[in-house]
């Protein structure tokens, strides 16, 4: 984050006429392994390079006359560009990744998105593409984080109802429960608002937070380190991708799945009917849901993928596969980018949590 | 159009294919119609379902509109999996509160009830529903407006399923039908390669008429077939008898004038010559005729099956025959009385057999009568007509009388008699629907007539003997 604000910071110094997206995206380029390159391939993602950089070099050594442009830049930029590019029919980017799904799926649904290749529709379950032309590439679960030593095993919650009981016992958790600003997160206003399409915990919960002061925060890193500091018990609605990641380099924190309901995000892919490099993005796309390509979300990264993910957090965390409720790429997405209907989610979430 | 000749069951297929080709090709197109309305009903249905529950969510707070839009509107309307959905929600001042301003609104105002239309958002074809919901606050008056769209991939998909379907069913439906027909007709005509069969497995001189039952339908034909049997069945059998009887009458006036001839080389006296030379030629002239009797006889025998009968004046007839007899006969001793009416009297028959059986029974008369000879044409009541000749002697006697008709009846005393006269005149008048009638008048005149059925009312008559 640091570093592309300050690479942001430098171009705009530089080159004063340079248009907004330098500002906010982080560009790296990668050249064709083999003499000139036949195509260039430009990648528009929301995603930390470092965790996609394998995908890109195995993509590359199976075509190595392609070169690839990785853009990494917030998800907030990126649904704009995406939305602005849609409308006037401009070119930006030959494919999309990101998890920012109502976006890429009002993308798709207004007629802006090219047919993905045969692989998108028969290795991928139903619910994780849509009219072929949307596909999720990851099965990321919303996860809550604990600081270990300040939780006892027994006390561990495993599903929303203990952690309101929990919340509610004593003011043990006042100021030490943390999660995302939904003002700021597309990704927390997105898990915020499943929560509530799910279940009637929901509001419960919310009132729950708000009476304990709720901390809030913009980004998954920042909960996640805190918690692993100590300064926050609670880390809510994380990005579990994120949260495995830090914690297989840090044992401070635990990870909980509720087993009421685990929300699951995949982050998602499609090819702007205005790219010019179709071929070489379709490539990408069925490269990474090629066995090859799966094999290195699966194993090499956390992100997972739909097809086998069930079956690996089932594994990792001793879970009952069943509560796992992954979000469908599907119309329905439209509703929280309604803006009416997110003023007044957001405002209801603000009366319950900001008190 | 043409058809090959060869297969009743192959015409019946080709035209039955036509016909069912047609009804298929409507079939299909009337299945896809329906298909395509049913498809609309059921998804009209999911369209104003998800605009209805929208409407639901509209409220009023701090004087403005607002919609809390529902998940399970946008579930309902992914069941149509592969459909784009579009919405917009318009404030009763004419302003989009939420949703998308590109799509349009329906060209008519508003209805009470929800409104289909087609129309299209960013270029592509769509479906869209309007519903409203009045809203009648102190602050906020009037219709909110909740449209609903979505493209019409899924409507497209289940029509094409459903005629599809249709087309499969149809199109077997229609093979299976051919092949039935086929197989049917095959079945119906069977009994037509039985009397094949019938004829195939015949004796060749067997002329019977084909028994046992034949479908109605070729009744006709096999009638017509036994009619035509018969009738060669008959001609084979006049030839036959034309041969033998030719034969058979031939040789013995023949080998009576050889051995004549052989006695007068014999002879020298001069006076018995000349009578034996008269003999001969008696025979002669009775050979002659003999010969010319056959022949008419086998004539009449033939045009009784070909010629055709025509309406014909019964004296012109008998003026005819009188003539002709008068050329071929030279040797008439006497002449011939003829009486005729004043008026026509038309009959149905063969010119040319008519004019021969009237001249035999001239023939007849000479031969065995005294001249002259009466013929004569009447009326007789009951709607016929009769032709009748008579002679000024005694005529025949009892016995002849009795024979008369009989083939080669022939009297010895007469050698130029051939005694096929009266058997031509039968023959005649057996396919003319006449009779022969015969009689005794008061002086002892023999009579022989021709009883012949007057024709029906019709302008007379055709064609000249």
């Amino acid at each position: 984050m640091l570093r592309w604000r300050f690479l942001g910071g430098a171009l705009l110094s530089l080159f004063l006429w340079s248009i907004a997206p330098a500002a906010h995206a982080d560009t790296t380029k990668f050249p064709a392994l083999i003499g000139e390159a036949e195509t260039s391939l430009k990648i528009a993602s929301v995603t930390d390079l470092e965790q996609f950089r394998q995908m890109i070099d195995a993509f590359q050594r199976r075509y190595p006359r392609i070169a690839v442009t990785y853009e990494e830049s917030t998800s907030d930029n990126l649904d704009s560009v995406s939305k602005d590019a849609c409308e006037a029919e401009d070119y930006f980017a030959d494919l999309v990744i990101s998890s920012s799904l109502p976006r890429q799926v009002w993308f798709v649904n207004e007629g802006c998105a090219e047919p993905l290749g045969n692989l998108a529709a028969t290795a991928t379950p139903a619910w994780a593409q849509w009219r072929n032309e949307i596909v999720g590439l990851t099965y990321e679960p919303a996860v809550i984080v604990y600081n270990r030593a300040a939780l006892g095993e027994a006390e561990v919650p495993r599903d929303r109802f203990a952690l309101i009981d929990l919340l509610r016992q004593s003011d043990r958790f006042d100021g030490r429960i943390g999660t995302y600003d939904i003002e700021r997160s597309g990704v927390g206003y997105f898990f915020a608002f499943e929560d509530s399409e799910q279940a009637g915990t929901w509001a419960r919960l919310m009132e729950s937070m708000g009476r304990n002061h709720v901390e809030l925060f913009c980004c998954t890193s920042e909960i996640l380190e805190r918690v692993a500091r100590g300064d926050l018990t609670f880390g809510y609605n994380v990005l579990g991708s994120y949260a495995l990641d830090f914690q297989q380099r840090d044992r401070r924190i635990g990870i909980i799945l509720p087993t009421d309901y685990t929300l699951v995000l995949t982050r998602a892919a499609f090819i702007p009917k205005t790219a010019g490099a179709k071929t070489a993005a379709r490539l990408f796309v069925d490269f990474a849901l090629s066995n090859e390509g799966r094999a290195i979300l699966e194993t090499e990264s956390n992100f997972g993928t739909p097809a086998a993910g069930p079956a690996q957090l089932k594994e990792l965390l001793s879970l009952n596969a069943d509560t796992l409720r992954p979000i469908a790429l599907n119309p329905t997405l439209l509703v929280p980018l309604d803006g009416e209907k997110r003023r007044s989610f957001v405002e209801i979430w603000r009366q319950s949590v900001a008190r | 159009m043409k058809f090959p000749n060869s297969s009743i069951a192959l015409r019946l297929v080709i035209v039955l294919g036509v016909l069912l080709s047609l009804a298929a090709g409507a079939g299909v197109y009337a299945a896809y119609r329906y298909g395509r309305t049913a498809a609309d009903e059921a998804f009209d249905r999911l369209l104003t379902g998800a605009a209805l529950q929208i409407a639901e969510r509209i409220g009023v707070a701090d004087g403005h509109p607002i919609v809390d839009l529902p998940s399970s509107a946008f579930q309902l309307l992914s069941l149509a999996p592969n459909d784009r959905v579009f919405y917009r929600i318009i404030g009763p001042s004419g302003k989009t509160i939420t949703g998308s301003n590109a799509l349009p609104q329906p060209d008519k105002a508003a209805v009470s009830g929800p409104q289909i239309f087609e129309t299209a958002y960013r270029g592509a074809p769509v479906r869209a529903v309007a519903v409203y919901r009045r809203l009648a606050e102190q602050s906020v008056f009037g219709d909110m407006t909740v449209i609903v769209a979505h493209t019409t991939e899924a409507r497209a998909d289940l029509a094409r399923d459903i005629a599809t379907k249709a087309m499969a069913a149809v199109a077997f439906a229609t093979i299976l039908i051919i092949a039935m027909a086929f197989w049917a007709t095959r079945f119906a005509l069977r009994p037509l390669g039985v009397i094949e069969d019938a004829i195939k497995s015949r004796d060749p001189l067997d002329l019977q008429p084909i028994e046992g039952p034949a479908p109605r339908e070729v009744e006709t034909l096999v009638y017509s077939i036994n009619q035509f049997m018969t009738r060669l069945n008959r001609r084979v059998q006049d030839m036959h008898d034309f041969v033998a009887d030719t034969a058979h009458q031939m040789r013995t006036p023949i080998t009576a004038m050889r051995a004549q001839t052989e006695m007068a080389m014999d002879e020298d006296d001069p006076e018995r010559l000349k009578s034996m030379l008269v003999r001969i030629r008696r025979r002669a002239i009775g050979v002659s005729r003999l010969m010319e009797q056959l022949l008419s006889r086998a004539l009449v025998i033939h045009r009784s099956d070909t010629a055709p009968l025509v309406r014909l004046d019964l004296r012109r007839a008998a003026l005819e025959a009188e003539r002709e007899y008068l050329t071929s006969a030279q040797t008439v001793r006497g002449r011939i009385l003829l009486e005729l009416p004043e008026s026509e009297v038309v009959v149905t028959a063969d010119a040319f057999s008519l004019k021969e059986a009237i001249k035999n029974l001239l023939a007849n008369s000479f031969t065995h009568g005294t001249p002259p000879v009466t013929l004569a044409v009447e009326m007789s009541g009951d709607f016929h007509a009769l032709i009748k000749v008579s002679d000024c002697g005694a005529g025949l006697r009892e016995e002849q009388v009795k024979t008369l008709g009989k083939r080669y009846a022939r009297d010895d005393d007469k050698p130029e008699s051939a005694g096929l006269g009266i058997a031509i005149v039968e023959r005649v008048l057996s396919y003319t629907g006449g009779t022969l009638l015969k009689w005794r008048d008061d002086d002892g005149h023999l009579w022989l007539a021709m009883r012949l059925p007057l024709a029906e009312e019709a302008e007379c008559c055709v064609g000249d003997f």
